[in-house]
Order: C-alpha cells, then structure tokens, then sequence
C-alpha cells in the first residue's frame, strides 16, 4: 500500500482561493473537537476565539496592532524565501532595530531643539540596524558558505540577550527606581495615535505602505522576478545574468530592515521605552504567516489578520474560559500544516495505490 | 531464441490519461526474447508514457501487461525489476552528490560489500567494453560517462528486457557502435530490448521490428530494415520531414568573435581545463564544435556566454573585448546563447513562457521600464517566438516545464534567434529532439547565418555538424583542434580527433 502524488494538469483560480479557506474551515472543527475535549463548548470558545474580538472596536484595535508588525516581518522574509533563502533570525533583527532606533529616542531624550527628526531618524536607524543585522549571515553565506539557516538563528539569541543587557545596564532609567527599563520616550519619539484616546499608532499605516510596495515589487518588477527565478532554477537565473551573491544580500537586507522597522515601529508605538523584551515571538510568528500567505504579500497581509484574531482571541479564551494559550499555539500550528496540505491537494491528486510499497 | 513461441512481455489496449488528455490511447505492443524492438514516434506520441507503464513509474488507466503470457501488475519500479525488467532513462536519473558505486548500489539489493560491487563493475565493464571509476562523484561525470552509468546499472540487474530511451544521443560515433556491439550481444544472448531513438538509420541498422505511435496511437508496424528513413519519418510525423536547404558557402562577412588563446583552469574537480583555445568565426559561417561529453563542452560554453568571465582580450565579439564581461553585457554586444540543458539552464520550468522570455531577453528587449516588467510585451514576445517555431502548448502561456522537450528546444533555440544576434553560441542544438522539431531548428540556424549571423555550433551530433557547418573543429581534453572546411575532411577523421588523435593530417594518414 503507498500513496501517490498524481500532478493535475492545471490549478484552477478557484480552487487555489478556496483551499486556504477549506484549510481554515478544516482546522476550526479540529480546534472544536479538542475545545471539547477539554470540557468546554466549542459553541462558546468559537465566540470567543473568532467573533468577539471581531465584534469590539478595543479589540479590532488590537488585531491591528498584532498584525502590524507580523505582517511588515513576514513580507520581508518572503523575498528571502522565495529565493530560497533561509533567513529564520528575523527575530533578532526585530530586536536590534527596536534598540537601535530606541537608543536614538534616548540620546535626544529631554533635549529642547530635538523634535521633527527625532522620530524619522529612529526608523531610519531601526531598519539599517536590523539591514545591518541580517548582513552577517548574509556574508558569511555568500563569502564562506556557512549555513543562513544557524548563523541568523543564533544570531536571535546575541540580539536578545544584549538587548537585556542595555536595558538592565547602560540604558536604565537612572531616576526609574532600578526598574529594568529605559526612560519613557519623550512624544516627539513616538509614533502618533491614528485616533485621540485609543491605541491604534501609524505603525499599522508604515506596514500596510510596506506590504503594498511589496506587492508590486515581487509581483511586477525585474527584481522580484529575479528572486523567484533564483529560487525556482538558480541556474537559469545566472543564464539570465543574475548573480546569486548580490540577490542573496538584496534579499536579507530587504527581510532584515523590514524586520528592524517593525522593532522600532514597535518600541516607537505601542511600548514607548525599551525593556529587557519587547517581542512576544513576533520575529518566529512570522515565518508561520509567510507560509500561511503563501509568500505572497496579499495573502501575508491576510494570514497576519487571522494569526492576530487567534492570538488575541486566545488570550480572551484563557481569562474567559480558562483554557491555556498553548492551544492557541497549537491552533496556529495546526492551521499552517492544514493550509500547506490543501496545497498540496490543489496541485495533485492523491491515490491509493495498493500493492508493494517502496 | 527469437523464434520461442508467445511474446516475453505484451501490453494490451494500454490506455492512460492525465485528466482530460490521453497520452495512451490503446496501444497494443509485443516484444519477444532475443529481438531488438524499436519504438518510433515524434516527442509527446506518448512513448515516454508507454515506457513508464512497462518500468511500473505510472499504472495504466486501462488495459493489461503480461509476461510470458500472464497478466502482471507493475505497482513500481522494483516490481517491474523483480520481473527482469530494466531500464535506460534519456534524462539521467542519478544523485549527483553520491559517486558512481553508490549510485549503483542504490538500485541492488542490500548487503552487497563495496568491494564486490566494485569487482561486479568492473567485471562488467570489461565484458562489454563498459568502463566506469567507481569512486568518483557523479556530478563530475559528463553526460555520456553518466549514460555508462545507467547501463551498467540496468545490466548488473541481469534483465530480461532492457528499455533505452534515446540511448545514443549523447554518444559519439564511436561510443554508439560499442553501444551498438553492447546491445547486439545482449539481444544474442536471449534478451529483449525496446529501443527508443529518433536516429532513424540506427532504428534500421538494429531493429527487425518497430512500433510506430502518433498522438497516442499506435499507426503502424514494420520491419525498419525494408523501410527507407524518410519513409519512417513520414510515418511518425504524417507528413514528409521538409529537408534541410543548402548550408551557406564562402563566408564573406566581418569576424564576429574571436577567441585569443582562451584558457580556463577546470572550475571544479574532474572539470575539464580549457587550453589555449584560438579562433575566430566570421559573419555568414556556421562553425561546429565536436567532441565526446565532457571534453570542455559546458566549460566553453559557459566562457563564450560569460557566465565564467574570463581575460578580457581572450574572448571579442564583434572586436570588442568581451572576456570580462558578463552574460548581459555580451548579449548587449549582440551575441545570444542557448545552453544545452533546456530544463532548469535555459528555461526556468516551473515559470510561463513569457516569463522564460524575461529570463534571457530582459537585457536587450524593450521588457522593463522604470524596473517593471511590462508583461503585456513579455507574453506578444512569447507568442510571436511560438508563432515563428511552431512551438505546440497548451493554453496561451503555459509552464516552460509543460512543452514536450522538442517544443521546448524551438521555444529557447527561436528566443534566442528572433533577437537576430550578431553572434550565436548553441550547445547541443538538438539534444533528444525529435526529427520534425532538430529539421526546424537546423533551418533556422542556417537561415540566421545566411543573414550575417556567425553561429558557433556544440554538438555530439556528427551528422548534424556535416549537415549544417562549413567548418568543424574539434574539443578533446579542453583543446580545440584548428578547423577544418567540412568538404575536406571526413567522419572518419573528425571521430578520430574525438578520440584524441593528434592532427587532422596524422588522422588522414591513419585512415
């Protein structure tokens, strides 16, 4: 007995948009069985994962915030991804940017002339600092052919724990009672609220302005056909005059200064100082909804959506219902290997075949 | 042995379908021991399809094979082997990063030792003149060494019947009559071999019995020895193959590439080193380089098109020095280049026509502006190249990967060509193509040198460079002998230079 992959002839539109919705579909009665399982009634838990974050502006507000810097993340990584390119360190990107950028709010802190640029300059150094991040394991690739994969993973712990570092020591709040974290920025380094009295910043504006010029650059430009033939045929691609070197490091600059910007969109908006973390996981999450949207800028926008509604869904569900984040967790795991399976299905057919196996 | 009363294997009313198109369409097929049984019919007649059935790789939507008149089912490839059933793939299926007896013993069973696996080899080897270095890696072997390979794969399997799909095209003349020797011994021993080729003299000089398909469907049945090869032809095709007109005379036009003492150290292990290459190609001339798989072919290539950039002054085109240059900045010089391999060199196959057109066209093609890729300009380009070559698809801009590989060839070969460049540099023009598409493409390779063009022809292909070149000059060892007029020299002395015999005039004499 063996299973066998028959390719079909053509994917139809139709069904490579109904598959990640089938998926969804699918991984919501999987979710609904285990909810049950664990004594509570998926009736309720569906309320409280899928409708009423939906159905509250606080929360909507929330799913915003959460999907920004997913999404801002996870359409730089699909450069890198589409050219199979590993870089998995955009965490420590993340982190870095969001220091780097926060030291500039803290250099200027207090100081009268410093007002307009201040906030300019923090992005601008937050998106070189995490570029400048993923510039080393983009030239050890390139220059030693060490592996992307490890170098940009270990590379998250060094950005972590010296983002600790700085805020433990040198940068602590000298009048902030040993709390482990910095001055609170002043306003001129902070990005504006998008409306007076809520939590909604420009951030999600700064994303959404990153996912569109995305778009356009992969879908339309020669750039992003160059990254799409690198990862489909890199030999064509240097047939086609495309040299591997410098779209490996193109491609890690775009994912790492897209992951720094969303570090400092992130310390600039929603946290206002720098702490020992600042990243619940943004940086890992990511690479879950870049698959989720099929590396394509669209589709990351969307997966950063559901990814964010689960994620504050689930912390509803734990106060709510008491049921552990760790399914939440699990929920969007489940989801991801779902949405990879129905593509699979979408582009074969899948038959028994009995007999020996191989 | 041939006369042994019912056939060794049969497949009856073999139809198969991928969704809405049949590749089969019930096709009845008898091979009997101690026959060589050809299998004749253009790319996409379904014979592929039909040798992957017999090697069990794909099951038949309907219909049945029987061995010694039993019906048996090939669920896979070790299936079909148990039945003594092995086979030669034309696109080699090994693992590049393994050496030759890993591969080998990747399809014997297990516990075999090294060392006697090793002996099995080289036992093999020499009974029929087969002969491989078991240690080195694979991925520096060339392509007919890889061929070797997969013979002696399939025969220390001790089959019973033998497929080869296209087994001579990366052969030379020499090779191909020891294959010839190798495949008559194997049928003189009892065996039964279904010999695919589009080599209709070879099909005629070897087999009593072929199969002819068309679309799918088995159009006839005939013994290629009483049929002429034009006639074989018209029966595959179902139309007389145009014949090819008058290769040009005198070259009169300006040199258009030059190469100035061209050496190259081997890029890799096993590579070949390119030694002190000289030439030069004027406008009007068609120029052909022969030589046996691995002799500096890929690595000339890859000098001439600039993917290994090289002095200056050792490679001008059109007087320029171009050794530095890269792949863009030669074709903006007015040269083109078609590699050898179709799939995954010079068209990427996941990626649509128009996108494959991008690939090598985005340089000197008005198909961008301000970084954009103007797609609309892309796909007309796309049509018109398919257009002009008569290249067969499915839908308007289908994946590269899903043209047959003759329609594939005249889509890159006529890419190149509808650029109308100075200068062009194909490797392997007609590598497992099929007769009607190599006629198309050998055409317009001569009409492009008529216009002016200089066309630096790389081909394993013998009768293809008489055909087509006014001067041959040969690649053994990384070192080019000097050309030679096409009407004063001959296959005999071109073959032995393939071999590595010294001068034209020392081979003349050998003779």
């Amino acid at each position: 007995m063996r299973l066998d992959l028959v390719p079909r002839g053509r994917r139809s539109a139709l069904s490579a948009a109904l598959s990640p919705a089938l998926a969804f579909l699918a991984a919501v009665l999987v979710g609904g069985i285990a909810v049950a399982l664990m004594g509570v009634s998926p009736a309720a838990a569906f309320t409280v994962y899928f409708v009423a974050p939906l159905s509250d502006l606080w929360s909507l507000q929330e799913i915003a915030l959460k999907a920004a810097p997913l999404a801002l993340i996870a359409t730089g990584l699909a450069f890198c991804y589409r050219a199979n390119l590993w870089n998995i360190g955009a965490e420590g990107q993340f982190v870095v940017g969001g220091l780097a950028g926060g030291m500039v709010a803290i250099a200027t802190h207090g100081s009268e002339g410093a007002t307009f640029w201040v906030l300019p300059a923090m992005l601008l150094t937050g998106t070189l600092a995490g570029l400048a991040y993923a510039m080393i394991p983009a030239l050890l690739r390139v220059k030693l052919g060490v592996s992307e994969i490890l170098t940009s993973l270990m590379l998250v712990y060094v950005a972590e724990l010296l983002l600790d570092y700085m805020a433990r020591g040198p940068l602590r709040d000298p009048a902030g009672y040993n709390f482990p974290q910095s001055v609170t920025f002043d306003d001129a380094a902070r990005l504006p609220y998008l409306m007076e009295g809520d939590t909604l910043h420009a951030g999600v504006l700064v994303a959404l302005a990153a996912v569109l010029l995305a778009a356009v650059v992969l879908g339309r430009s020669l750039f992003g056909f160059e990254m799409r033939l690198v990862g489909a045929s890199p030999r064509a691609a240097r047939f086609a005059g495309f040299g591997e070197a410098r779209l490996t490091l193109m491609a890690f600059a775009i994912s790492g200064g897209a992951a720094g910007l969303a570090g400092i969109v992130e310390v600039a908006g929603k946290i206002g100082q720098l702490q020992p973390t600042i990243s619940p996981g943004y940086g890992f999450t990511a690479i879950i909804v870049a698959f989720l949207g099929r590396l394509s800028p669209v589709g990351i926008l969307l997966a950063a959506l559901v990814i964010a509604v689960t994620t504050i869904g689930g912390e509803a569900a734990q106060i709510d219902l008491r049921l552990p984040l760790d399914l939440t967790r699990a929920f969007q795991g489940l989801l991801l290997g779902l949405v990879l399976a129905a593509d699979v299905f979408t582009r074969f057919k899948v038959r028994l075949v009995p007999g020996a196996a191989r | 042995m041939a006369s042994e009363a019912g056939p060794l294997f049969g497949a009856y009313g073999i139809v198969k379908r991928f969704g809405a198109f049949t590749a089969n369409d019930h096709i009845d097929l008898e091979i009997r021991a101690g026959e060589i049984h050809a299998l004749l019919g253009e790319n996409g007649a379904g014979k592929s399809t039909l040798m992957k059935i017999l090697y069990g790789l794909l099951e038949p939507t309907e219909g049945v094979v029987t061995h010694r008149g039993e019906t048996v089912r090939l669920g896979s490839p070790e299936a079909a082997r148990r039945l003594g059933i092995g086979m030669v793939f034309q696109h080699f299926s090994l693992c590049e990063n393994l050496t030759v007896a890993e591969n080998i013993a990747l399809v014997m069973e297990r516990g075999l030792s090294r060392a006697d696996l090793a002996r099995r080899i080289a036992a093999l080897g020499q009974t029929y003149g087969l002969h491989l270095e078991p240690d080195r890696p694979v991925w520096s072997l060339s392509a007919g060494e890889r061929q070797r390979i997969e013979i002696v794969r399939c025969l220390l399997q001790d089959p019973k019947l033998v497929i080869l799909d296209e087994p001579t095209s990366v052969l030379t003349p020499g090779e191909a009559e020891l294959l010839f020797t190798v495949l008559e011994r194997l049928r003189d021993e009892g065996r039964a071999l279904l010999y695919i080729s589009h080599r209709l003299d070879e099909v005629r000089r070897l087999c009593a019995r072929a199969t002819i398909l068309r679309a799918g469907k088995v159009v006839g049945a005939c013994d290629p020895r009483a049929e002429s090869a034009a006639s074989l032809a018209a029966m595959m095709v179902g139309e007389e193959v145009r014949g090819i007109a008058a290769a040009p005379g005198a070259p009169a036009g300006p040199e258009r590439l030059r190469l100035d003492r061209l050496s190259l150290p081997a890029p890799r292990l096993h590579a070949t080193a390119l030694r002190d290459i000289t030439l030069a190609i004027r406008g009007g001339e068609i120029l052909g380089i022969a030589g046996i798989a691995g002799n500096g072919q890929a690595e000339l290539f890859a000098a001439l098109s600039g993917e290994t950039t090289v002095p200056a002054g050792a490679v001008r085109i059109d007087g320029a020095p171009a050794g530095h240059l890269g792949i863009n900045a030669r074709r903006r010089l007015g040269a083109a280049f078609v590699p050898e391999e179709r799939n995954g060199h010079a068209a990427a196959p996941g990626l649509s026509l128009s996108d494959n057109i991008v690939l090598s066209r985005h340089a000197t093609a008005p198909l961008t502006r301000f970084g954009l890729v103007r797609r609309a300009a892309a796909r007309a380009m796309a049509a018109s190249v398919s257009t002009a070559f008569d290249v067969r698809k499915a839908g308007p801009d289908p994946a590269a990967g899903t043209l047959s590989g003759g329609n594939l060839q005249k889509f890159v070969v006529g890419r190149e060509i509808l650029a109308e460049p100075g200068l062009l540099v194909v490797d392997q023009p007609t590598w497992g193509v099929d007769a009607a598409a190599a006629a198309r493409i050998r055409q317009a390779l001569i009409d492009l040198a008529a216009r002016g063009s200089a066309v630096l022809v790389i081909s394993q292909d013998l009768d293809e460079l008489f055909e087509i070149a006014g001067r041959i000059a040969v690649l053994h060892g990384g070192s080019l002998s000097p050309p030679v007029a096409r009407a004063e020299t001959s296959r005999e002395a071109v073959g032995l230079l393939m071999g590595g015999a010294g001068t034209p005039s020392e081979a003349a004499h050998a003779a």
